[in-house]
């Protein structure tokens, strides 16, 4: 059952960085993506639209498998920052999951 | 590095240890991929408390010093091109810090943000206000990514293969011979580095076949996946080989990652894959 989480919403809503709610879901980002990665990035973007943080943990490995390599920007029609997007869940994740934050 | 080049100074060439540090890449590449479907690979996770007691990589098997060695002279390469250019410049020599790009993209912040603070600090230490750079990687964090996370962060960063543009260097030699490009996702998409490359191998001589996918819609060599899934990464490189045999048989990268990947990959596909500096030294080089 997805659960949403209005913590994780509130996060997201407070980054300077996370653009991906200009998405529109056209899906040209999953047909160009070197990895092939289906969930990435449009249905992962929507998980994290709708605060489904359960969804987003799930995917953990989908999110430390995309390349950074920016070829789905390329071809974006709202000029989404994929990459930066992916690297902010990394982080999230990273604190969240992993406890990897500093302090 | 063997060459005499002086400490510091308000000009200094970056190699953020990336052409060092493959040889080494290769050897932890081949353990992983051994562990990535093996039984000790699902216990990889000990690892992390384990690694505060017993420094894990010492486990890691040594490198072949024939690779360090042709790495680093990649390095010598760069060196003789700028003095050629008549680019003076000094080097950090075993102060000079990696950059953290790899900490970054696995999204570990604060302890990248840490980091660089480090390695600016080392910079300002010997006066630096320029850098030239040998790998995109490392280009991007001393260019865009310091910047956002050091406020007075303003040193200027330049790839080793815009300066040698810039200066219009003539070539002494005429290579003659006709090259596949393949354009690193960081130079072409970070960075709007993909003009400088063509340039300069086309003034040589060179003559550049493109690959479907080339310039700022280059594909990935499949070198980010290498530490955490290998035989995806070698998926990736794989199929982008098969674009650039397509094409012709002598492949040039300018990215040490990419080559290390591709180079990987190249094997009973004919192909021979180079470093652009190992060209442009025999072009250009003094």
């Amino acid at each position: 059952m997805a659960r949403v989480n209005s913590e994780f919403i509130d996060e997201i809503r407070q980054s300077e960085t996370f653009d991906a709610a200009a998405c529109m879901h056209c899906g040209q980002c999953t047909a160009i993506c070197p990895m092939g990665l289906d969930l990435l990035p449009r249905q992962l973007f929507l998980y994290v639209g709708a605060g489904l943080e359960d969804k987003v943990l799930e995917n953990r490995e989908t999110i430390f498998s995309c390349l950074l390599c920016r070829l789905c920007e390329e071809n974006c029609p709202r000029d989404v920052s994929i990459a930066e997007d992916v690297r902010f869940l990394r982080n999230y994740i990273n604190r969240k999951v992993y406890k990897l934050a500093r302090n | 590095m063997g060459l005499d080049l002086p400490k510091g100074g308000e000009t200094v060439l970056y190699t953020g240890h990336m052409y060092q540090m493959i040889p080494t890449l290769m050897s932890v590449a081949k353990m992983t991929s051994m562990l990535e479907d093996h039984w000790l690979g699902k216990s990889l996770f000990i690892g992390r408390t384990l690694n505060k007691f017993i420094n894990l990589s010492w486990f890691i098997p040594r490198f072949h010093s024939k690779e360090q060695k042709r790495y680093d002279e990649y390095l010598r390469n760069i060196v003789r091109l700028l003095r050629a250019a008549d680019v003076g410049f000094g080097y950090l020599y075993e102060e000079e810090l990696y950059t953290g790009a790899l900490v970054r993209d696995l999204g570990v912040d604060d302890v990248f943000e840490g980091h660089a603070r480090k390695v600016y600090e080392r910079l300002e230490k010997h006066g630096v206000k320029r850098v030239i750079t040998v790998d995109p990687h490392t280009t991007d964090m001393l260019r865009n990514i310091y910047q956002q996370v050091i406020p007075e962060y303003s040193i200027e960063a330049k790839s080793y293969l815009e300066v040698l543009r810039e200066r219009g260097l003539e070539p002494k030699t005429d290579l003659d011979s006709p090259v596949v490009i393949h354009d690193s996702c960081v130079y072409a998409r970070y960075l709007d580095v993909v003009d400088e490359p063509r340039h300069l191998l086309k003034k040589a001589g060179a003559t550049i076949h493109e690959p479907e996918y080339s310039g700022k819609m280059t594909y990935c060599c499949g070198g980010p996946a290498e530490s955490l899934f290998p035989s995806k990464a070698h998926e990736i490189a794989g199929k982008r080989m098969g674009q650039l045999v397509d094409m012709g048989h002598d492949v040039v990268t300018m990215c040490p990652i990419c080559l290390f990947n591709l180079e990987s990959a190249a094997e009973g596909k004919g192909a021979a894959v180079e470093d652009i500096s190992e060209y442009l030294v025999k072009a250009y080089g003094i």
